[in-house]
């Protein structure tokens, strides 16, 4: 700047470098300070992988990858022990589908009503009611499951709670509500993005307000409403706590909502408790289960990524 | 804007006239929709309703049930008092009350430098066209939605054992947590910055102030309020999660109050109540029930002061 001014006091017509006179060491300091916080991030994710993928590959050199991928029979820690994950793999697909199935229409009729019926006052009380609940610590929702809505449960509906009190609809229900948050928030805000104009011309051309909720803003905010409800998908597969308490611990291959199932996470959650040994197969065992579902999550979250740039790069 | 010409002349009463019949026409128009589209909309309407009260009423109903399951065992022996196998009655969460607190100590004092700071460097100095830049964003944001158990496998084969060695510590369970909540708070922290306006760093700058200091004495304390209520709702989020913890060594039946390095084991309020949960004995679902009472009074209360904070210093620009 002051390069600036002496210029044109002197009236010299040669343009002089706008850069600062000194070289600024601390400045750039401070920016690579600041650019290794930031590397944090990718360092943490190196170390993720490593840490699963080294024990994985011990563990693949003992297991084989097709007897892990496609056996049928999940029972590592007996003797003889088996590896196959597909029960394990069902149990998580079992309890996050319950869950879906309650999440998806509470969340979407919820984001439909914020966004295309409320007042702003009633938005601005509601919204925050509801994403209390995103807020609400797993274990209290899985304590939630076990206490109350297993017992309940199974005095209404006995063939969702076939082996009390643990259950795999159960554990979807509590799940769900774990979930509705996340759908009802995300796709509440795809629909306000969508330009009033959208609404205007479909009410000019005399469209009633149900109509321009179904017909005009959900299509048109479809691929931010697909991302709330894979981010959704991701969270339930990950879930860990619920599960724990409610779905029970027997590897099941099946998607019966009353029968008792294991999923990826509760084996991890069950197995990893501290005082396994470094190196035994269990140990791999946790690892190797672990990238798998490392790897279901990181898909999905990467498509409900690129569908939510894809909404903002058309309406903002 | 028809009053403001209001006052001119014959023409704009007869503008406001028109308008009013107008719209006089229209409401009339969009009342006389036919009676099957009306019945249709109000069904809808009334789904939605249906769908938002069970929404609210879930969530009523989780408070609501752990208060009545929990009102039994709440007492200030849940404060002083240790886990006890013999009484259940008089078990309480002291241990694992001081853990959390250790623990979420630990989280801030890491969190706040490096997520501020991971934020300052994307907002201020990453140039977003650089591949780097853009890697470490996708980093960022597909690190929020790693599920909390794999930062518990993490923390177990890269803080506890492995390279970091530290043992089953309290330490190596903040520093676990810190990273789980490390992308809540760079997103955040991205928002609050982005939210100060560019004239302002603008200004700054046209009056020779360098980089830094633009950023350290304008950007960062218009930023701050937003930083604060993203570091609070990344602590509280922090306060509620067992599952990694479960992996890295928090057990449950710690009758001591741990401390940050000590070696023979500390608990958490999540692990205790899950632990307690976990048992089949009705005493000890009723202690989880009012732990898990105290555990939201404390998140409730993290959560107001969040909210308080961002509407009272939130800045019109």
């Amino acid at each position: 700047m002051k390069e600036v001014l002496g210029a044109s006091g002197s009236g010299a017509a040669t343009p002089r470098s706008l850069e600062a006179p000194s070289p600024r060491y601390g400045e750039k300091l401070i920016k690579g300070l600041l650019g290794m916080c930031a590397l944090l991030s990718v360092v943490t994710t190196t170390a993720i992988v490593i840490s699963l993928l080294l024990p994985t590959f011990d563990f693949f050199g003992k297991v084989g990858l097709t007897e892990f991928l496609f056996g049928t029979d999940w029972a590592p820690t007996f003797q003889p022990a088996s590896f196959g994950v597909l029960p394990i793999v069902v149990g998580t697909l079992s309890t996050s589908l319950w869950g879906m199935c309650f999440a998806v229409p509470i969340g979407l009729a919820s984001a439909i009503w914020l966004s295309e019926y409320a007042s702003p006052r009633q938005r601005k009380v509601v919204k925050p009611v509801i994403e209390v609940l995103a807020g609400i610590p797993t274990v209290a929702i899985g304590i939630f499951g076990l206490v109350f809505l297993s017992p309940l449960i199974e005095d209404v509906l006995p063939f969702m709670v076939k082996v009390p009190p643990f259950s795999a609809g159960v554990a979807g229900l509590a799940i769900g509500l774990m979930l509705v948050p996340i759908i009802a928030s995300i796709s509440d805000d795809a629909m306000r993005s969508v330009p009033g104009g959208l609404r205007e011309a479909a009410y000019g051309l005399g469209s009633t307000r149900m109509k321009v909720a179904t017909r005009v803003v959900f299509p048109a905010a479809i691929s931010g409403i697909i991302a709330s409800l894979v981010l959704a998908g991701s969270r339930a597969v990950g879930e860990t706590m619920v599960v724990l308490l409610v779905a029970g611990a027997s590897p099941n291959l099946s998607f019966d909502p009353g029968l008792s199932v294991l999923t990826m996470t509760a084996f991890i959650g069950q197995t990893a408790t501290g005082d396994i040994s470094t190196g035994s197969i269990t140990y791999d065992t946790i690892f190797a289960v672990g990238t798998l579902l490392f790897v279901m999550t990181l898909v999905m979250n990467m498509f409900a990524i690129r569908l939510v740039r894809k909404y903002r790069e058309v309406y903002e | 804007m028809a009053g403001s010409i209001g006052g001119i002349g014959g023409g704009s009463e007869r503008t406001r006239l028109a308008s009013a019949g107008a719209k006089a026409v229209t409401i009339d128009q969009l009342n006389n929709q036919p009676r099957g589209d009306r019945l249709k909309g109000n069904i809808f309407l009334a789904l939605l309703l249906l769908a938002l009260t069970i929404a609210l009423a879930g969530l009523a109903a989780i408070i609501i049930q752990a208060a009545v399951k929990g009102a039994p065992a709440f007492g200030t022996q849940l404060i002083t008092n240790g886990p006890s196998t013999l009484n259940p009655d008089e078990s309480g969460f002291r241990p694992a009350l001081i853990g959390t607190l250790y623990l979420i100590l630990g989280v801030i004092l890491l969190v706040v430098p490096l997520g501020v700071g991971a934020a300052l460097y994307l907002e201020e100095y990453a140039d977003g066209d650089r591949w780097w830049n853009r890697l470490i964003e996708l980093n960022v944001q597909n690190l929020a939605g790693v599920p909390s158990i794999i930062y518990g496998i993490l923390g177990l084969a890269f803080i506890v054992r492995g390279p970091l060695d530290m043992g089953f510590i309290l330490a190596a369970g903040s520093m676990t947590l810190a990273l789980l909540v490390l992308p809540t708070v760079i997103l955040a922290g991205r928002e609050a910055i982005r939210a100060v306006p560019p004239s302002i760093r603008e200004g700054s700058l046209a009056l020779g102030a360098t980089e830094w200091q633009t950023i350290r004495k304008q950007v960062l304390p218009a930023a701050i309020p937003g930083v604060v209520t993203g570091v609070i709702l990344a602590i509280s989020r922090a306060v509620g999660e067992t599952a990694p913890l479960l992996l890295v060594g928090a057990a449950a039946f710690v009758t001591f109050n741990p401390t940050f390095f000590g070696d023979d084991g500390y608990s958490a309020l999540p692990v205790m109540i899950f632990n307690y949960a976990a048992r089949p004995q009705d005493e000890f679902r009723v202690i989880a029930a009012a732990g898990v009472i105290l555990m939201l009074i404390v998140l409730l209360a993290m959560n107001s002061f969040a909210v308080w904070l961002r509407n009272r210093y939130e800045q019109q620009w």
